[in-house]
């Protein structure tokens, strides 16, 4: 088993949680793991990245060959576009349709939908409106994460015990809020499947 | 066993913490800034078991570093690598001193400059210094040398360096945690005059270092981090670097035929080089920073057999490696790419929405319009970001302190008025002693403190210039009259252009202080005080 991510978003949307989750959900089932974060500058409301490798064979690479990369997770839908070049031919696209504007000259939404449309495998949804449904906006970067999972080949219980790792200390409301988020989010990749 | 998943940074902070170390001393600075944090974190710091410490500057936190190890207690100091340039007095004359407690520097580099102005390899400091260097191929390794460096460093009586890389740095894997090892007792120098650098001492000293050389060379070739793979197709051989050989490794899943030589610790072990030279018609070198071990491999004269690597183009001279360009190094198959759509921007950082700095800034480029462009010198923070779009208001950034020296030179030479813009944190790291200097010689410069209460742009560390700002410029001899604070918000606008207009035509040094909480600090105080 080995996938390679790319997380995509902008600095403050929550991409190192995503991250964290599925490290932790890796690990806890004897998977090895690497994650490349950005920490420092670009972090101020710039565009950030990781790169998350998990494998059964030892992991070597930080970082993922360009051309490469099993999935591309993205909180914001021109933060996706904009590591296309990491995803491999098969690969799959899933993103947050909710755009993220704090630059002059952000591109037109048909534009990026467009684009979007014209992937062979791509999963896209409005996360945020999940996320209020569900009860709180801030757990939209997990209804990216849910969408994700059915492509992640590892145990739904898994993820359930790296919130209950990550979330314990906020309590039980929060674990089950977040795992409300994973849940809603693979409902709404099924129906691309 | 269970592994725990840790940054690269992390893990060396917990393999310090298990290594026995008893002091922790840094200044932040990406990308270093998560070991000492994790140290600040840990039950064994919140138990007053280990000293963890943010410090004025690099140069503070190793010197502080070294009168631990004068003490006899291990010691790590941690920074990026210009850091090192702040701390380089005292880094160049330890390995003189020698250690009595284990000493172990730790410097992030950051090749493709991700946070920073440059992308020196302090691999060169550990030579210049001659000291063991320690480069760690992953996190795991990373963890693991942290006992050996200590336990070398006082079995060798020398500094050890402890380089790593952005990408080590910000990376996380599972870690097997090892043994852990108990603090040393305090413990004077058996010499009483090991640390008196006075020329005679420092002369004896230093052939001690000297004598000591073939030891530290030993050292490379049998600790076992440096490591020869064999291989059958001997038409190359591959020396790698740090965690280049990952990026070689990820191009070979299925095992690699050349014979490579993986490098994790110098001064090079020259046997394993010469091995490797002699079995093979041609060497790749592939490393993680500057093409320091390409260079002496090549000699002067570069007459021996034909090297590849960053000086003929093989590999780019600057930035990063990853798995792509040693692939092309390599002459490997690269598979076609799926282009970035064309309507993708760039989305550069930028400061935070209420930002003090946004309107400070906005106040003083309304001021500049009057005296004209190219007048104002910045420094290193989050304030750097005001180069750029919309605000587009700083003309310099250069290095920690720079600003209020630069415009005094610029002053000096005429352009007046100049004005300094600097971090309450950056002030104190760098910027007092050149404040010191614009005083003694009355120059016409207007220093603007940006005074956010802390040291934002890593995280939001504690500022050690918290509540001193003012006293510290009265105590240089800026004139009271001459020191405002201000409150950069909207609603003070005008006033504060005003005053900063004032000051710019005063002849002399003015300090102005816009003092407003960091909007990151703020809102996660006010998170922290709900709970």
């Amino acid at each position: 088993m080995k996938k390679d991510i790319i997380l995509g978003g902008v600095g403050g949307q929550g991409i190192l949680t995503i991250g964290a989750t599925i490290g932790t959900a890796a690990v806890n089932e004897g998977l090895f793991l690497k994650q490349s974060e950005v920490h420092g500058m670009s972090q101020r409301g710039g565009d950030v990245m990781s790169n998350l490798r998990i494998s059964s064979n030892e992991v070597y690479s930080d970082l993922i060959p360009e051309g490469k990369a099993d999935l591309i997770i993205a909180v914001e839908p021109m933060e996706a576009l904009r590591h296309l070049n990491m995803l491999k031919p098969d690969g799959w696209f899933i993103t947050n349709l909710k755009p993220f504007i704090n630059i002059p000259g952000y591109p037109d939404m048909a534009l990026i939908l467009q684009e979007i449309d014209s992937l062979k495998h791509h999963v896209s949804l409005d996360a945020e409106e999940i996320a209020k449904n569900i009860g709180s906006v801030k757990v939209a970067n997990m209804v990216m994460l849910g969408a994700a999972i059915p492509f992640l080949d590892i145990d739904f219980s898994a993820f359930e015990n790296a919130i209950k790792m990550i979330f314990g200390r906020k309590g039980q409301e929060i674990i089950d809020l977040n795992i409300a988020a994973l849940k809603a989010g693979i409902a709404e990749t099924e129906k691309f499947l | 066993m269970q592994k725990i998943v840790l940054l690269g940074d992390e893990a060396i902070a917990q393999g310090a913490l298990d290594a026995g170390v008893s002091a922790v001393y840094a200044y932040p600075g990406t990308p270093s800034t998560e070991i000492t944090e994790y140290v600040i974190r840990s039950k064994a710091h919140r138990d007053g078991e280990v000293v963890a410490t943010w410090t004025t500057n690099e140069k503070t936190s190793m010197e502080s570093a070294l009168g631990v190890s004068y003490a006899g207690k291990r010691a790590m100091v941690c920074m990026k690598h210009v850091g090192l340039n702040v701390a380089a007095d005292a880094f160049m004359n330890a390995p003189i001193t020698g250690v009595n407690g284990g000493l172990v520097v730790v410097s992030a580099d950051d090749p493709s400059m991700h946070s920073s102005q440059n992308e020196q390899d302090s691999r060169y400091y550990g030579k210049f210094a001659q000291i063991p260097i320690l480069e760690p191929i992953n996190q795991q390794e990373a963890y693991d040398m942290m006992p050996y460096a200590f336990e070398m460093s006082e079995r060798l009586n020398v500094p050890v360096l402890m380089r790593i890389t952005t990408r080590l740095a910000h990376s996380r894997a599972g870690i097997l945690l090892g043994e852990k090892t108990p603090q040393n007792k305090l413990a004077l120098p058996k010499n009483p005059r090991q640390f008196v650098l006075l020329p005679g001492i420092a002369r004896k000293q230093y052939n001690l270092l000297l004598e000591n050389m073939p030891n530290i060379n030993q050292e490379s070739e049998i600790a076992g981090f440096n490591k020869y793979y064999e291989g059958t197709d001997k038409s190359m051989g591959i020396i790698t670097t740090g965690i280049a050989y990952n990026y070689l490794m990820e191009n070979y899943p299925d095992g690699i035929n050349h014979p490579v030589l993986k490098i994790a610790q110098y001064p090079l072990p020259t046997e394993m080089v010469r091995k490797l030279y002699n079995e093979c018609d041609t060497i790749m070198v592939m490393e993680e920073g500057y093409p320091i071990v390409e260079e002496q491999l090549r000699g002067v004269l570069d007459n021996g057999k034909k090297i590849f690597g960053r000086l003929d183009g093989a590999l780019p001279r600057a930035g990063e490696l990853n798995p792509n360009i040693v692939a092309k190094a390599m002459n490997l198959e690269i598979p076609e790419v799926t282009p970035v759509p064309k309507l993708v921007t760039p989305r550069p950082p930028s400061l935070c929405a209420g930002c003090p700095h946004t309107d400070s800034y906005s106040a003083l480029n309304i001021v500049m319009e009057e005296f004209g462009d190219g007048r104002v010198f910045s420094d290193i923070g989050c304030y750097t970001l005001a180069a750029l779009e919309p605000l587009e208001a700083i003309n310099s950034c250069v290095d920690m302190g720079a600003s209020i020296t630069m415009a005094k030179g610029a002053a000096d030479a005429g352009l007046v008025p100049a004005v300094a813009v600097i971090g309450d944190s950056t002030f104190t790291h760098s910027g007092i002693t050149g404040l010191l200097d614009a005083i003694n010689s009355k120059s016409p410069i207007t220093v603007m403190i940006l005074d956010n209460g802390t040291t934002g742009m890593t995280g939001g560390q504690p500022s050690q210039a918290t509540g001193k700002i003012e006293d510290i410029c009265l105590g240089l001899g800026v004139e009271a009259e001459h020191i405002h604070v201000l409150n950069p918000i909207r609603k003070y606008h005008d006033d504060n252009v005003a005053i900063m207009k004032q000051e710019l035509l005063y002849h002399g040094v003015s300090v102005i202080i816009p003092r407003r909480e960091c909007i990151i600090t703020l809102g996660a105080r006010i998170r922290a005080a709900k709970k």
